[in-house]
């Protein structure tokens, strides 16, 4: 517990900043940690905020799933055959720089309002970096791990399974680290622009009406959302490296 | 040319062909997607009649703008707090939570501070481009090998001589990583912040063609981003390469 004193300091620290800034700019425009904090209790009183929740959570289930497969199946192919991987990571690195949100009408066009783009945004942010992390982890892959699967006659697919992917665990807990984070925004941001459920939406509706209590609190959960679930998968990312 | 940068390049080619094909067969309609080469004279036709010229300008003044503070400010910081080994205890679990946050949401605080226009687009665009740079200003300086300060220590170089000398060159391709990573978040977050609330910028024409059924117009723009983000990749990477190479000599 003495390791996490500091840090638990340091956000009290930003807590009472974001107080001194409440009081700086006024309640208008922020509203204080403990409004915020109450406001979101109250929130959390509504049938309304948990049903969003739940949409939430059920799009980014889907674009989670769909990013992780995707991004190991072909990070895997792309480690495996070295031409491929260096054809693609320039491309795929470049796909990774663009701002997404400016292919929204398109995924609009493609998947509709509703469900499917929202998970399309997702997996589009989510998927490249699992990719590159699986694809970057085989590449610097031990070549003696690959002899000796020649070596026992393993399979294709033993190999992939009893080597390749035990290999590899710790970079891709790294990457999907990575990947859930950005899986959360994209899905976040297909709620922003294409649906008329979930936090995203809560969000900006509350922006269209200037509730900015509403906002602070959604930022708020969020927030306490992704911080935890990151720190989770840090710690287990810590107990692989020691393996 | 190697085999590789070939087949990338045919493999590009070919999926624009196909698209080009499919769109001038018909088999993507019309309505949906107009073909790729017609985006590009229309965006050649736009840029020369001017129409959007003060949308881009817009777009990247606040680009340059923010990707320079965040650059230049989260070296700065870096510095401070690799300086600071207790404090960096202290906040590297939340530097690691970062990206997690999705900084968006807080995009309405800063419209009611800053107002609409350049200065909520540059604050977010900041928030979102400074801690992949604090953190890379970290990592640098972390990996400067102990043998090179020993050396500047046995030629008795002063505290600046060494920063500048030996610190700053041993921990470039590492600032270097953090400065591509730092003008690719400045992008996202200005053209997505243009998006959600603005009154101009390329996020915003994109935006309102979408609304208003100009899809030639809203292609062409976002053939506009596609093309302005793969050369600034290209030209960051062609440094990068550069330094790589340095490094390893």
């Amino acid at each position: 517990m003495q390791r996490f004193l500091p840090t638990f300091l340091l956000v009290l620290a930003l807590i009472a900043a974001w107080q001194l800034l409440h009081l700086a700019i006024g309640a208008g425009a922020l509203t204080s940690p403990w409004m915020t904090v109450t406001h979101l209790i109250s929130m959390m009183g509504t049938v309304e905020l948990w049903t969003n929740v739940g949409e939430t959570a059920k799009a980014f289930a889907y674009a989670m799933s769909l990013a992780l497969i995707g991004g190991i199946v072909l990070g895997v192919l792309l480690g495996v055959n070295k031409l491929a991987g260096a054809v693609a990571e320039p491309i795929l690195l470049n796909l990774y720089a663009i701002p997404k949100v400016t292919l929204y009408p398109l995924v609009l066009l493609c998947f509709g309002l509703g469900l499917s783009s929202k998970v399309a945004f997702g997996v589009m942010h989510g998927l490249i970096p699992i990719l590159l992390f699986t694809m970057n982890a085989i590449r610097q892959m031990r070549p003696v791990y690959m002899r000796t699967a020649g070596t026992l006659r393993l399979t294709p697919i033993q190999s992939l399974f009893h080597v390749l992917l035990p290999a590899i665990l710790p970079e891709i807990v790294a990457g999907v680290r990575l990947g859930f984070a950005l899986t959360l925004l994209g899905v976040l941001i297909g709620e922003m622009f294409a649906s008329q459920r979930g936090l995203g939406y809560m969000a900006v509706n509350a922006m269209g009406l200037g509730d900015i209590p509403t906002i602070m609190a959604v930022a708020l959960l969020l927030t306490v959302i992704a911080v935890t679930c990151n720190s989770l998968m840090l710690m287990l990312d810590k107990k692989l490296q020691h393996r | 040319m190697n085999i590789e940068s070939v087949l990338r390049s045919a493999l590009v080619a070919g999926f624009i062909g196909l698209i080009e094909a499919l769109c001038r067969t018909h088999i993507i309609p019309q309505t949906v997607m107009i073909p790729p080469s017609q985006m590009f004279t229309h965006l050649l036709g736009l840029v020369s009649a001017g129409q959007y010229s003060k949308d881009i300008l817009f777009s990247f003044t606040n680009i340059i703008v923010s990707a320079f503070v965040a650059i230049i400010s989260g070296f700065f910081i870096g510095l401070l707090v690799h300086s600071m080994p207790r404090f960096r205890g202290a906040l590297e679990p939340l530097l690691a939570s970062y990206y997690a946050v999705p900084t968006f949401i807080f995009y309405p605080v800063f419209i009611v501070v800053f107002g609409v226009g350049h200065g909520s687009i540059i604050a977010i665009a900041v928030l979102l481009a400074i801690v992949a740079m604090i953190t890379a200003t970290l990592t640098g300086l972390d990996r400067i090998p102990h043998v090179l300060r020993k050396s500047a220590a046995v030629m008795r170089m002063s505290r600046l001589q060494t920063a500048w000398r030996i610190e700053l060159p041993a921990a470039l391709p590492y600032l270097f990583g953090g400065v591509k990573l730092a003008v690719a978040y400045s992008f996202i977050g200005v053209i997505a912040s243009e998006f959600i609330l603005s009154g101009s910028g390329i996020g915003y024409a994109i935006a309102f063609a979408y609304n208003n059924f100009e899809s030639d117009n809203m292609y062409a723009l976002m053939l506009l981003v596609l093309i302005s983000v793969t050369l600034i990749n290209a030209a960051l990477n062609f440094f990068d390469r550069r330094l790589q190479a340095r490094r390893q000599r």
